[in-house]
């Protein structure tokens, strides 16, 4: 079923990372992105590895999750994974008609995968950890310098938080609509390539038109609310670091220095 | 005979995340055939999710549904002819409508069986008379009806695959009360004529009274009462526990009987009420004055 899908979904919780401020997971994360792909040889490859793992363990979120949140690029791993065996530079080890295969190549392999890997699990980690409204939050915060630059960064966070906001209604609209047609003998589970997408089409049109009817509504609902863009607008919640948010950001960037004295002390696998 | 059967039928959701929930617990009970069956309980109390298992759209967690005797999810590659013996009409039916006239959408069911153009367009115009949809209206596209039209034509839509067991969520949610009355009416008619079996969900008890045989009570994922429509209604205390009302016609008429009306124990609707009050009322006119100066 269409709801099956975890990737970017809140799961409540109280861990030290569901209470940590939204800003600092959102830059630690972006920051730890750049270290995977920084990451040249196997001890920061490792020390990559084993800091994800610590905190989906911090995060108390049931590992499954995180299993069915690779579920979807499981395909992209492996074929990246398969084509960056045959495609490394150097001699051989193996050597088969026009297919080879050098050391070079293996070690793009696990170095692609494990990036791969440990980017989704991060992610998830701060999607699973970080309700939607409290992420746009922090981007809206964040990006808020932009503002002077007459970058309409509130329009932009706004957008965002009805766009995450309608995920979840649309994929239950969808389901519903995908009911009542089923109930009416639609097949959408057999037939050839074409025949699947026009078995779409019942489902699209209708769903099209809710979508556009939930907007008008919407608009409708602000405007009658006095919504008038971000000027002046105040915050209910406000975000506000506390001790905990300094300890998580030490802890983090102690470990972001181990890590960068490994990449740099040490040569690199390649 | 029973057309339909469950068996310790139940539903969980969100298995193994902090959103768990048991929707539907052990709930087992027949429909027979040819029967009207009333669904009551509040909102939450699991009847969509019941109803949606009763035509394989959500496959039970444990239990089983039988059809005519057979498990419907004994081979699940053939659930689609279960869908078509027993249709399904959800809340708001309105939203399912795509196609480009209002008779290809009705006919979207029947074609879905397998049935040639001809065959289905003679289905779809026949239900559409069934549901009160105007001729005229056959042509034109869904989305240029009115609310109550285009509910009429997605129930329609249903009702064109001429399924044994209709099951009908809400169908009157949002309409205005004349609307309500028609649309209920249409039902019964087409209950009557087709002698099939028709299961109605229902927040309004005035709506159960009028139409239902028998009704299930739901309360928190249990079957809380099963019976004939006066038994249940005649149950007022108990329902009012589990949230519930009966219909005002039947209070108002229980309040009379305590104060000295000899009406039956339960008065489903208004014409039943009309009849035992104008009797008593012409009883007493009679019995106050002397004999033999009627008028």
């Amino acid at each position: 079923m269409i709801s099956d899908i975890t990737l970017g979904q809140f799961f409540p919780g109280r861990s030290v990372l569901h209470r940590t401020d939204p800003r600092i997971k959102l830059c630690l994360t972006v920051f730890y992105i750049v270290l995977i792909f920084t990451a040249g040889n196997f001890y920061a490859l490792g020390s990559v590895v084993a800091f994800v793992l610590l905190a989906m363990a911090c995060s108390r979120v049931p590992f499954k999750l995180y299993l069915k949140s690779l579920k979807p690029i499981l395909f992209l791993v492996v074929f990246t994974a398969v084509l960056n065996i045959f495609y490394g530079a150097g001699d051989p080890l193996l050597q088969w008609g026009f297919i080879k295969i050098t050391k070079n190549g293996l070690l793009n392999c696990v170095f692609v995968s494990v990036r791969i890997i440990t980017l989704i699990l991060v992610s998830s980690i701060l999607t699973f950890t970080t309700s939607p409204t409290q992420l746009t939050d922090a981007i809206e915060r964040l990006l808020k310098p932009l503002g002077k630059l007459h970058v309409p960064v509130h329009e932009f966070a706004m957008m965002m938080t009805i766009a995450l906001r309608f995920v979840p209604l649309l994929l239950e609209e969808t389901d519903k609509i995908m009911s009542a047609q089923k109930a009416r003998g639609a097949d959408m589970e057999s037939g050839g390539i074409l025949q699947r997408l026009k078995a779409l089409v019942p489902i699209l049109i209708p769903l099209f038109i809710s979508a556009f009817r939930r907007a008008f509504d919407l608009a409708t609902a602000m405007e009658s609310r006095c919504y008038h863009g971000g000027e002046g607008r105040t915050k209910m919640k406000v975000l506000k670091m506390g001790k905990q948010d300094a300890l998580v950001l030490c802890c983090v960037t102690l470990f972001f220095a181990l890590f960068l004295t490994l990449t740099l002390a040490l040569p690199a696998a390649r | 005979m029973a057309i339909l059967t469950t068996e310790d039928l139940t539903y969980q959701y969100g298995i193994g995340t902090p959103f768990q929930k048991t929707a539907v617990e052990q709930v087992s009970l027949s429909l027979e055939e040819g029967e009207f069956l009333g669904v009551i309980g509040h909102t939450g109390s699991g009847k969509s999710t019941l109803v949606q298992m009763l035509n394989g759209l959500i496959r039970p967690t444990s239990g089983r549904v039988l059809l005519d005797g057979k498990d419907i999810w004994e081979e699940p590659k053939k659930i689609r002819s279960v869908r078509f013996r027993v249709g399904m009409v959800f809340q708001y039916p309105e939203y399912q409508l795509f196609e480009e006239t209002v008779l290809k959408d009705i006919m979207f069911g029947p074609k879905n069986m397998g049935l040639s153009e001809e065959e289905a367009r003679g289905r779809a115009v026949e239900a559409a008379g069934f549901a009160g949809l105007k001729k005229e209206l056959l042509e034109k596209s869904p989305f240029e009806l009115s609310g109550g039209e285009k509910r009429r034509a997605a129930i329609a839509g249903v009702i064109a695959m001429d399924p044994d067991v209709l099951i009908l969520d809400e169908p009157t949610a949002g309409l205005d009360p004349r609307g309500r009355d028609v649309l209920l009416s249409q039902i019964m008619q087409y209950h009557k004529a087709r002698k099939n079996t028709v299961l109605l969900v229902s927040h309004s008890m005035e709506d159960i009274g009028r139409t239902a045989d028998r009704v299930l009570v739901m309360n928190g994922g249990h079957k809380a009462m099963l019976g004939k429509t006066r038994e249940v209604f005649s149950k007022g205390e108990e329902l009012k526990a589990l949230g519930l009302q009966i219909p005002q016609i039947t209070a108002i008429m229980h309040r009379l009987k305590e104060l000295g009306c000899p009406a039956e124990d339960c008065v489903l609707t208004v014409d039943e009420a009309l009849h035992t009050l104008a009797s008593f009322l012409k009883a007493r006119t009679a019995g106050a004055e002397p004999a033999g100066s009627e008028e």
